[in-house]
């Protein structure tokens, strides 16, 4: 993290733009901007070195509230974009703003690129399981049965889980979190900001218009303790109340499973390491949650330290520069055009 | 040099035909290369099929490399071969058409096998049935003679060396051309470097070529072509392709701009990408992009960062980019877009030439979505084109189409370098300083003030600090670029961004008549400019007075278009697809102009431009 000595220190206010923010009464994107902007004085970074780049969507009106330089592109391509600025400009602090069918539909392509080439980004993936700025169809991540306006009797597709996608695509850091859970937010985007590479945070966000109550089985109080699973580097994998605690361990089968405190062999129990090299047991958290929320990891699953595509690209050509002895002057560029192979008239 | 008799030849077009894997497309550029080190002006053609390899010895599997050179300024390949090269009957078949009776065939009677005849259809052999009696034909066992020539070479397989019979074929056509070989043998030395064997068998069979010329009585006097008068200067033979990379690499240089290309594989297109791609040295960046929507938004983002943004494709991949290309019309960022042509629709014909793609790069996106479209006239041209391009989309901050195709991409030309001091200045600036006041009358950066002679907004890239904004492709407020809704903005917004690209300036279109008087116009644009350029001499070398010109901006176009138009009886305009660049004179200046069109996937034959235009000029004259 680099803080410039000598720049005043920045407030949310300071990143706040003077646009009208547009969403919903109640919509879940509200708390996520509070966060971001409050997160973002945090990183002494002048705001003129950070961008948001969005799609199309409700989530994606994003860079418009926010005081950075901002592009509001077209639907999907926000990653690819980003690509662009990140990979020729190193200086900046590059962001993505998606939704879920943003960037798993119809930007699907450019997302897993993304991931697999490690670019130096941060994807926050607001997951409303919704399509909200076109009033509601079921999108990559709604349930199977899920009523929406384009599937009166239930849709039939079988969803995406987005944190399964990105491991499998190679992602270096993946995350996810509630969009009410300020704190885990907080310490989220300040580890992606650190994160050398691609960071995809999955953001749960509701949208009270047309998918109301979507994550309630982990909001609500009573449901949460035997759902929401607190991923904590070098911790136990734990779940429940303390009087009914539940540990992670792995089945003689290979598989993971919660059992009680009691009955857990302590050599079997899980302990979190999001630096494992190795995915596979990430990729088994993932699972967790099916079907239907049984248990729903937040945290940040994935972490590892990769070469960035966007470092590499540089180095090649900052190498093929001072291999040649410097940047290219008007005797260089002559003697390009000129080739191997010329003769002259007169 | 040769003992045999040697006769003057003004101007000569030889095909070099055979089998995908016979190397016939090595054998052209190194004739080519030997022939422009002598002065000849030139002008080539490769032709090739989209399968890497189609099945041996068949018709689909035949690639061609067609050469024009000249005492005198040559403008197109070539109409019609004086020589043919066949290295298997395929060839022979493909290409015998194309070969005036009286033209010289030399075929490799190896390949003539009842097997091989069979192939293609050949009921009996046609170096012996009598039927290419009305033409020139030497009989060479082109392959055994390899083999023979090169018996000494042990350590090579049978396989190796009979791929050394294309070197022989070039030895024999340089003595028939009395060309040198030594060129060619410094870049056999280059390629074969870690490969003793080969190259010796590569000199051996090169050598063993000219010798045959020399010594057997098959061939009784070679050709000389004298070296062209071409003005002053130090001149590299280039396709389009390695020209238009080098525009781009120039533009940049002369604009103080890193270059950034995000792009996708795709034929003819892809040599731009792979030339860029070992160009890291001059500052570029290549993005071998997902697919092509990615490629054109790694060129925005780019762009959007302060770099030269650059994208390039065919027609299938520029259909991809249109939503990203709209979107740059609406954030009025620089983007320079190049779409080689070649046949469509779909996949069409990937090898093959096309200008099909005009409406598209001029229409092809949603709303009023107005760009800059360039297209350069010969393969050298490309160069120039790129250069313009670049200057366009970053004085304007607009996305420019260059429109090149297939055949200007692969063929070849003498190229007088320019100097690199000459090139214009195309440097940039970047906006630093708020340009406007707030309501509060604050300093504030108005992303969308316009620069009133240009209508250029200001390029404020991110890091600059006090200008930090928001695009998107959402309808922008006039000056302020906040999100606007307001039907009487979206008017004036949509109206201003096609006055932007309206007063672009582009020179004024040329018109050439000699004498003054002409009453029919031939009005071309893009690759059909040596065609064109070639028929119309021909005819004047008759008596025909026609005047010509070439359409190089085709958004905007010049302005004085209209006037020239109106000028003549009769405007014919040939173009490679069905009359696209005619509908839009038609409707834009209501001017009957007649069209004349095909998509053989081939440039534009002299002979039926000139029948086409003497047409009209009887029609006028009666
Ligand atoms: C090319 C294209 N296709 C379709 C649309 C219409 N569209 C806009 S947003 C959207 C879905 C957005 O859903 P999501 O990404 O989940 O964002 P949310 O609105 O839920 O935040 C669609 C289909 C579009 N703008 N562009
Ligand atoms: S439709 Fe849903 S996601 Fe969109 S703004 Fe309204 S509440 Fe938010
Ligand atoms: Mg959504």
């Amino acid at each position: 993290m680099s803080i410039e000595l000598g720049m005043p220190r920045l407030s949310k206010r300071d990143f706040t733009s003077d646009q009208e923010v547009r969403w919903c009464p109640g919509c879940g994107d509200y708390v996520i901007l509070a966060a971001v902007q409050s997160f973002l004085p945090e990183l002494g970074v002048p705001k003129e070195d950070v961008v948001f780049v969005s799609g199309i969507g409700c989530s994606s009106r994003f860079p418009y509230y926010v005081q950075t330089y901002g592009m509001h592109s077209i639907h999907g391509r926000a990653p690819a974009i980003a690509t662009g600025l990140a990979t020729s400009r190193p200086d900046l602090h590059v962001y993505v703003v998606t939704g879920d069918g943003d960037a798993l539909s119809i930007g699907g392509n450019h997302l897993i690129h993304a991931l697999r080439r490690n670019v130096n980004l941060t994807i926050l993936l607001f997951n409303n399981q919704i399509y909200g700025l076109t009033k509601g169809q079921y999108s990559p991540t709604s349930r199977v049965g899920q009523v929406t306006k384009s599937s009166p009797v239930g849709s039939v597709d079988q969803p995406f889980n987005p944190v399964s996608l990105a491991l499998g695509a190679e992602a270096t850091f993946v995350a996810r979190v509630m969009e009410s859970d300020r704190p885990l937010m907080m310490d989220i985007l300040r580890a992606a900001h650190e994160h050398q590479g691609t960071a995809l945070i999955e953001i749960y966000q509701n949208c009270p218009i047309f998918n109301d109550g979507a994550f309630d089985l982990i909001k609500d109080r009573t449901q949460q303790d035997a759902r929401l699973v607190r991923l904590r580097a070098g911790e136990a994998i734990a779940l429940g109340p303390q009087e009914a605690r539940q540990v992670l361990v792995r089945t003689s089968q290979g598989g993971l499973e919660f059992v009680s405190v009691e009955h857990a062999d302590p050599a079997a129990v899980v302990v979190h390491d999001p630096t494992l090299e190795d995915p596979s047991l990430a990729f088994a958290l993932s699972r967790l949650d099916s079907p239907e929320m049984t248990h729903v990891p937040v945290g940040i699953f994935r972490s590892v330290s990769h070469p960035t595509y966007d470092q590499g690209v540089r180095e090649q050509v900052s190498h093929a520069i001072s291999t040649a002895g410097g940047p290219a002057d008007d005797a260089a560029l002559q003697s390009l055009l000129l080739g191997g192979d010329t003769w002259t008239v007169g | 040099m040769s003992s045999k008799p040697t006769e003057p030849r003004s101007r000569v077009v030889i095909r070099f035909a055979g089998d995908s894997g016979d190397g016939m497309q090595l054998t052209g550029d190194r004739f080519t290369s030997d022939t422009a080190r002598l002065g000849n002006d030139l002008s080539t053609l490769p032709n090739f099929p989209a399968e890497i390899r189609a099945p041996a010895g068949t018709l689909p599997g035949v690639s061609s490399f067609q050469l024009h050179f000249a005492d005198h300024d040559v403008l197109t390949p070539g109409d019609a071969p004086d020589v043919l090269v066949a290295m298997n009957p395929a060839a022979l078949k493909a290409n015998l058409s194309d070969l005036p009776r009286g033209a010289t065939i030399i075929a490799n009677t190896d390949e003539f096998s009842a097997r091989n005849l069979a192939k293609v259809g050949y009921a009996a052999n046609p170096l012996e049935d009598g039927s290419l009696d009305s033409w020139h034909l030497h009989s060479v066992a082109l392959t055994s003679i390899t083999l023979e020539a090169l018996s000494a070479y042990g350590g090579l397989t049978r396989k190796e060396k009979e791929r050394a019979k294309n070197m022989f074929a070039l030895g024999l056509l340089s003595w028939m051309y009395t060309r040198p070989t030594e060129p060619t043998e410094v870049f056999l030395a280059r390629k074969f470097a870690d490969k003793p064997d080969i190259l010796a068998a590569n000199l051996a069979a090169l050598r063993a070529g000219w010798n045959y010329g020399e010594t057997t009585e098959d061939f009784t006097s070679s050709y000389a072509v004298a070296a062209a008068p071409m003005p002053a200067g130090t001149y590299r033979n280039i396709t389009g392709n390695v020209a238009l990379s080098l525009g781009l690499v120039a533009a940049a240089h002369r604009s103080g701009l890193p270059l950034v290309l995000g792009s996708y594989p795709i034929t003819p297109a892809s040599d731009i990408l792979h030339t860029l791609a070992g160009l890291k040295r001059f500052g570029v960046t290549t993005l071998q992009a997902e697919d092509e929507i990615a490629g054109a938004g790694i060129a925005l983002g780019a762009s959007f960062g302060g770099a030269l943004g650059v994208t390039t494709t065919s027609g299938p991949g520029l259909a991809l980019k249109s939503e990203t290309i709209g979107l740059a019309v609406s954030l009025e960022l620089p983007m320079v877009i190049v779409d080689v042509q070649r046949g469509g629709p779909s996949t069409g014909l990937p090898t093959k030439t096309e200008q099909a793609d005009l409406l598209q790069a001029m229409y092809g996106r949603n709303g009023e979505s107005p760009v800059a479209v360039i297209a350069p006239q010969t393969p050298a041209d490309c160069f120039d084109a790129a250069m313009d391009a670049v200057r366009m989309a970053t004085v304007y901050r607009t996305p420019v189409i260059v429109l090149s195709d297939g055949y200007l991409a692969n063929g070849s030309e003498p190229w007088p370098v320019p100097d690199v001091t000459d090139l214009p200045d195309l440097t940039v600036e970047f906006a630093t300083e708020p340009n406007g006041v707030d309501a509060q009358g604050n300093p504030a950066f108005q992303p969308y003030l316009r620069e009133p002679e240009t209508l250029a907004r200001p390029w404020a890239v991110p890091g600059t600090p006090g200008l930090e904004h928001r695009v998107g492709g959402i309808e922008k407020a006039d000056v302020t670029g906040e999100i606007s809704y307001d039907p009487e903005n979206h008017d004036r917004m949509t109206r201003l961004r096609q006055a932007k690209i309206d007063g672009i300036t582009v020179p004024d279109l040329d018109v050439d008549d000699p004498t003054g008087d002409a009453r029919v116009l031939v009005l071309g644009w893009g690759s059909t400019y040596g065609p064109i350029a070639a028929a119309v001499r021909a005819l004047r070398a008759g008596g025909a007075h026609v005047a010509r010109a070439h359409l190089r901006h085709l958004s905007p176009m010049p302005a004085n278009l209209g006037d020239v138009l109106r000028a003549y009886d009769a405007v014919v305009v040939p173009e490679m697809n069905l009359g696209q660049l005619a509908m839009l004179l038609r409707s834009r200046y209501l001017v009957d102009v007649q069209s004349h069109t095909a998509v053989r996937g081939q440039p534009f034959a002299t002979t039926e431009l000139g029948a086409v235009i003497s047409q009209h000029l009887e029609e006028v004259s009666t």
